[in-house]
């Protein structure tokens, strides 16, 4: 299509092409993927759970999720929080058999790269893996929408308003809660 | 045990400390048992020992009574799998041990149900009953009669399939199995079977009642408490929620979650059910105690059972034929209208009725129920059941849910909040035979502790903000308090220390469903943070924190 237009000489289609790639550049929060891949493939270079290293540190790499800017994805990944019964452990957020999620608090890391690895791996303490149970992109989806439950996506992306009984602010409406990497992994509240 | 008796009475004959001198009670001395969860277990009192066993990771202490501040005996670690804390639904909780013919019998979070020799603190034997990556936990106390361990699962939030099992106590093999849910076969009902009511009679109701293999996940886990009549030779215990939540995935009656069984203990074979709750719609587990009263009633002395149940009524029935004799409200209803009597039948008020994709307002009592697994306390004195209990209502959504295997299975989002009068809890006495309340002292949080009550006339019970009070039996006055470290969700007991005098312990430490908030550490922000309960509990963290120590109380000498 964009050929098309390129081959003319006349002035309005150049305007219309400017206009289209202003629009599509807006949409980008929009945007929907049929075929989508996962948005971040070398993981393991990439995690950190420990702050403190030996020696000379490596450079932290922060991972990118492109869903966080893209609204539909994250409404994806609220409806899937749902389809997967995460709600059932974490609630909306404020948690119950499993840890909250809307706090300031990320006992495993918040990095995109940290939640991805716990939904995929799992965590001692009774969190579940679901490696191989849920495509990889939904994951990163499912990562968006945690990271929204506490203020950390643009207001314009994170959800608006919940799909059933209103039990807390919406996501968009969710105070920003700076990550800290803290808290208690359940058992720590136990023994030795 | 923690009963009592296999009665389950929770009452102890010693009147040392009564009514005129409970005033002079003090702390005698304190145990720190290390773990910050909620603390539901009774200490047990046996050999001059007091065993206690914690929250996960369900650690069992041997405390010497014979010498000054109680030290340490012995301390037995089961080490139990992380991963059961992600699949027990409120809380990590234990219910506590029993101690039988020189062994320790109890629990883990991961299904192992374990004997400790006594003196020792060595492991007799272990053995494993279920299986967490399906969801099983086990929270609750075992009952031991004759050679046989009783125990059950938890998991109603999970599509468990609920089981109760009887262990040989000698070496912890399977005597028998009945699942609460399935085949007559797999149910133990066979040809004593003989429910009083119409609608608990037929072949296979385990399947009938349910959609075509929703049985298999529907729950009636059996994680409250077991009663025995040695008469008789039956057992009584109730059968917990149907799942999931959402009543719309499971159309039909859902036998046999929701009742009552009564078996008979050598071979399991149920001799009779009762359903409080058919095809229940809140979340009414069945599982509070059935305290074994015998009295007179109606002019003739009568065997009986007494159950205040999550729904609202307090049952008295037969407890040889399973008759209800009356289903009375001891809290605000309005999920219900009644029991119909001569059915048997709860009479569910249809505008309370949970709808998917939309919201129903104020049903009372809440799914925790106007009583929630807080055992009560039954004085052959003064015949009143002593019952701590919640004042809350709720609004819910059912939603469609999908079963997957180790993950909850809900269906239902809830936010609780304080019933008529504001006040969260209350602590009652009720007249078994007149059926009516005698007295009631107002809770601000539910009173989620265990009742203890004495020949002395004293009443024993805890707050969550972490008050141990001491209440007259007969009239509810308060007597005396203490303000423990943390709030109190444990079960009182009494007893007679070597030194001949009478000592009362309970143990401090808040959490469970309701205290969950603060054990927890969840976001007051999210109404629906522990299936809906802490909409109602955002202040308790103001009131306490988290705790796990054990207190004991005797008179100033």
């Amino acid at each position: 299509m964009s050929s098309l237009f390129a081959n003319s000489h006349s002035g309005a289609p150049i305007l219309l092409v400017a206009f289209c790639a202003l629009a599509v550049a807006a949409c980008e929060r929009e945007e929907r993927q049929f075929r989508p891949k996962p948005p971040e493939a070398a993981l393991t270079n990439t995690i950190h759970m420990s702050p403190i290293q030996p020696g000379m540190p490596r450079l932290a790499v922060q991972t990118r999720n492109d869903y966080e800017s893209n609204a539909h994805a994250v409404a994806q990944g609220q409806q899937l929080f749902r389809a997967y019964n995460c709600n059932g452990c974490h609630s909306n957020g404020g948690g119950g058999m499993g840890p909250p999620l809307m706090d300031g608090k990320w006992v495993y890391g918040s990095d995109p790269a940290n939640i991805v690895a716990t939904i995929l791996e799992g965590r001692p303490n009774g969190m579940p893996s679901f490696r191989g149970k849920i495509p990889e992109q939904q994951v990163w989806e499912l990562a968006a929408y945690v990271r929204s439950m506490s203020g950390l996506l643009a207001k314009d992306v994170a959800p608006g308003r919940p799909d059933h009984m209103a039990v807390k602010n919406p996501e968009n409406e969710t105070e920003r809660m700076p990550p800290k990497q803290t808290g208690t992994p359940p058992s720590a509240l136990g023994t030795d | 045990m923690p009963g009592k008796n296999y009665a389950g009475h929770r009452f102890s004959g010693l009147d040392q400390i009564n009514v005129d001198n409970a005033k002079n009670l003090q702390v005698a001395w304190t145990f720190s048992v290390g773990v910050l969860r909620g603390q539901e277990a009774a200490p047990i009192v046996a050999d001059n020992t007091m065993f206690v066993v914690t929250p996960y990771p369900n650690i069992l202490y041997a405390i010497d009574l014979t010498k000054p501040g109680g030290p340490l005996k012995w301390k037995f670690e089961p080490q139990p799998a992380a991963a059961a804390q992600g699949v027990a639904c409120c809380d990590t909780v234990n219910r506590g041990a029993v101690y039988a013919g020189g062994k320790v019998f109890f629990n883990t979070l991961d299904d192992q149900a374990i004997a400790v020799d006594a003196n020792t603190g060595r492991e007799v034997w272990r053995a494993k009953l279920g299986d967490i990556s399906q969801g099983e936990t086990m929270t609750m106390a075992p009952l031991v009669v004759k050679d046989k361990v009783l125990v059950g699962n938890s998991g109603g939030e999970m599509g468990v399939r609920g089981w109760i099992t009887a262990l040989d106590a000698s070496t912890g093999k399977i005597a028998w199995r009945a699942y609460s849910t399935g085949p007559d076969a797999d149910v133990l009902i066979g040809d004593q079977f003989h429910p009083f009511y119409e609608q608990d009679r037929g072949t296979d109701l385990g399947v009938k009642s349910w959609p075509p293999e929703a049985w298999k996940i529907g729950g009636g886990t059996v994680w409250g408490w077991v009663t025995y009549d040695p008469a008789a030779n039956l057992v009584y215990y109730g059968t917990a929620n149907p799942g999931p939540w959402n009543p719309d995935q499971r159309p039909g009656d859902n036998k046999w979650t929701s009742g009552i069984f009564a078996r008979d203990l050598d071979t399991g074979q149920a001799r009779w059910f009762y359903q409080w709750s058919p095809h229940d719609l809140h979340d009414y587990d069945g599982v509070n105690e059935s305290v074994l009263v015998d009295l007179d009633y109606g002019g003739k002395a009568r065997k009986l059972l007494v159950h205040p149940d999550r729904n609202g009524y307090l049952y008295l029935m037969d407890r040889g034929t399973g008759e209800v004799l009356y289903a009375k409200p001891f809290a605000p209803i309005t999920t219900s209208t009644g029991v119909d009597l001569e059915t048997g039948r709860l009479q569910y008020n249809p505008a309370a009725k949970p709808i998917p994709g939309q919201v129903v307002r104020n049903g009372c009592p809440a799914s925790p129920g106007a009583k929630d697994w807080q055992p009560s306390a039954f004085s052959p004195k003064t015949k009143f059941l002593y019952i701590p209990h919640n004042n809350l209502c709720q609004d819910v959504e059912a939603t469609q849910t999908s079963y997957i295997a180790g993950t909850p299975y809900v269906g239902m989002d809830v936010r609780m909040n304080a019933g008529p009068g504001g006040h969260r809890g209350k602590f009652s006495a009720w007249d078994v035979a007149k059926g009516e309340e005698v007295w009631g002292i107002d809770e601000d949080f539910p009173a989620w502790s265990g009742a203890a009550v004495t020949a002395g006339g004293v009443v024993f019970y805890g707050t969550m903000e972490g008050w141990f009070k001491a209440v007259n039996a007969e009239t509810g006055k308060e007597l005396w308090k203490f303000k423990t470290g943390s709030g109190i969700i444990g079960q009182p007991t009494v007893y007679r220390g070597p030194d001949g005098n009478e000592y009362v312990a309970i143990l401090s430490g808040v959490g469970g469903w309701s205290g969950a908030i603060v054990a927890g550490g969840l976001d007051p922000r999210d109404g629906s943070a522990a299936l809906g309960f802490v909409n109602a509990m955002r202040d308790l963290p103001d009131k306490t924190a988290r705790g796990g120590t054990l207190y004991v109380f005797a008179l100033r000498q």
